[in-house]
């Protein structure tokens, strides 16, 4: 009796993928969605924002990275409720009616994922050797220049920020929920989705979306793992001088 | 730095470039391609989890939205609490909840207007087969008297959805009519030195299954204890049964276009007129029937006019009607014919 929940899960998930149960497809189309802007949306706040903290000696660099630091594991149901209260019509940010849309659930992931992103970058970037940042200052380089060469050398950790950022933007639930609630054909993702079903009682369509759900993400880590060690991407990185 | 390699070159500040305006792009585009579709006017509901967790809420928004296909209706389903709060900040066009306290409250302090009662069904109480302080056929008053005398011996345990809902305003509503302190029973501990009077902080599901797990008595009301029932998830019984004391009633009240600023007031009224309508009354009345043997939500309408059951009219009234009516004429609007 009690592997049945799980196993029925299995079975019904394989069965939801091969039929391509359109309601299963939708909601998953929709996280992806989601996760993806929100993930590219914090990279282009986040990455320059890492470089900066990462290669900048100034004053109070130790709290703000430990401010950053601190925010990555952020409880996804507080940040989901403190941004309720700002996109609130009522809120500071109501006008930008971000409430109850995908759009708005992409910018709170965003902002959730932003500080992994700063997190991540800066200590890649800090744990290259000063030396390689003065050397290559010192034959030539820009500021600009500069921060491309130590960010190709600290790729490795900036390409495990953004996964990261996708994956936890992807699997987080208090957000779209908060600020999605969950609404049928406008903004149900794939957390919420288990969450209600789960909620329902319907144990059996819960675990087969967590399945689904893992799925997706090992799938989607696995790919860009093996394009990023691909002959094609090192040619790729070759010709851009990178 | 622009290197030699073989083949083509690109200078880095141009790939940056290219990278910054194609991350741009790509939101911009799946923002255009996810946003809110324009063409219908959207209504927005703030309801309560009950309707949500037994499916009636997806039958009522296609069979709503076949004849009116110029709205798109969306639920957001919380607790009563929340599902008020989120209208008084505006963000939702009416509410559909079973809270006569809170919907009085919401009614004279202007956030809503044209109150109009639905359904009706009834909670009861729940609880371990074996019923070993033996509550079975006690009224809902007698029940908890006993149940908390016995809880703190020991011998009882009662799970509360601790949560602001409907449900739970019902359930310290009874308690108080049994002239006892929630506050004080629930820090209360058994001789174990646990207490006896749980919170679960969960909708009725959740709430339930714990209750089971526990061998606990509970609230619940019948539509949710039915559908748990027959999923097989729980093996309580009913212990005390429907009646006077625990008579639940379902109303939508508009939000006042006075304070809320949403501007879908016209399509609010419909959608309130279609919920009394012959169509809807019927779609309540079948709900449930085939696989429950019973309507899990049942319409009030038919019962006001067919009068067939003065005795449950009357108690409707006493419970959930304010100074003689569902909605006091200062809390009217634009009603047309919707009180006659």
């Amino acid at each position: 009796m009690s592997w049945q929940p799980i196993l029925d899960g299995m079975a019904q998930a394989a069965h939801l993928i091969v039929t391509g149960d359109p309601e299963v497809l939708e909601v998953t189309m929709r996280s992806l969605q989601t996760s993806s802007m929100a993930t590219v949306m914090a990279a282009l706040l986040g990455l320059p924002l890492g470089i900066l903290i990462g290669m900048g000696s100034f004053r109070g660099k130790t709290f703000v990275k430990t401010l950053f630091n601190a925010f990555v594991g952020i409880p996804t149901v507080s940040l989901g409720l403190f941004l309720w209260a700002m996109f609130s019509r009522d809120g500071p940010l109501g006008v930008l009616d971000l409430l109850y849309t995908v759009p708005g659930i992409a910018v709170g992931e965003a902002i959730l994922v932003i500080p992994i992103i700063v997190s991540f970058t800066a200590s890649a970037i800090e744990a290259k050797d000063e030396k390689l940042r003065d050397l290559v200052r010192t034959l030539g380089a820009s500021d600009f220049e500069t921060a491309m060469a130590i960010l190709r050398e600290a790729w490795g950790g900036v390409s495990l920020a953004l996964v990261s950022s996708f994956n936890r933007a992807f699997a987080e639930l208090g957000i779209a929920m908060m600020l999605g609630a969950n609404i049928r054909g406008i903004t149900r993702v794939l957390t919420t989705t288990i969450s209600l079903e789960t909620a329902k009682g319907d144990l059996g369509l819960s675990f087969a979306l967590s399945f689904i759900l893992l799925a997706v993400v090992l799938s989607l880590n696995f790919v860009v793992g093996y394009v990023g060690r691909s002959r094609w991407f090192g040619d790729l990185q070759a010709r851009s001088g990178w | 730095m622009r290197t030699e390699k073989k083949g083509m070159t690109i200078n880095q500040r141009t790939m940056v470039i290219i990278g910054v305006v194609l991350a741009v792009a790509f939101v911009a585009g799946t923002w255009y391609m996810t946003r809110l579709p324009a063409t219908k006017e959207q209504i927005i509901i703030s309801t309560t989890t009950s309707f949500y967790e037994t499916g009636f809420l997806d039958v009522l928004k296609k069979n709503f939205e076949t004849k009116y296909p110029q709205y798109n209706v969306s639920f957001i389903s919380q607790g009563t609490g929340l599902a008020i709060e989120t209208a008084k900040k505006g963000n939702a066009d009416l509410i559909l909840v079973h809270d006569p306290i809170a919907e009085k409250a919401f009614l004279t302090d202007g956030y809503g207007v044209n109150r109009k009662i639905v359904a009706y069904n009834f909670f009861i109480f729940v609880g371990p087969s074996a019923d070993s302080i033996s509550i079975k056929g006690l009224s809902p008053v007698d029940a908890l008297k006993k149940i908390a005398a016995e809880g703190v011996k020991g011998n009882a345990i009662w799970v509360s959805r601790g949560d602001n809902s409907g449900t739970h305003s019902k359930e310290k509503a009874l308690w108080k009519l049994a002239g006892l302190d929630v506050t004080i029973l629930k820090d209360q501990k058994g001789p174990d030195g646990k207490p006896w009077y749980y919170e679960a902080g969960a909708g009725m599901t959740a709430t339930l299954q714990l209750a089971d797990q526990k061998n606990a008595y509970t609230i619940t009301d019948m539509a949710s204890f039915l559908k748990n029932l027959a999923s097989g998830l729980i093996k309580l019984v009913k212990v005390v049964e429907a009646g006077k004391d625990t008579l639940n009633v379902y109303a939508a009240i508009v939000c006042n276009p006075a304070k809320n600023t949403r501007g879908h007031f016209d399509a609010s009224m419909n959608f309130v007129k279609y919920l009394v309508s012959d169509e809807c009354q019927n779609l309540f009345k079948e709900f449930g029937f085939k696989e429950y043997g019973q309507a899990l939500f049942k319409p009030w309408l038919p019962l006001l006019k067919g009068n067939t059951d003065p005795t449950l009219i009357e108690w409707v009234k006493n419970y959930a009607y304010f100074d003689g009516t569902e909605c006091p004429t200062s809390y009217r609007l634009n009603v047309g014919d919707l009180y006659s």
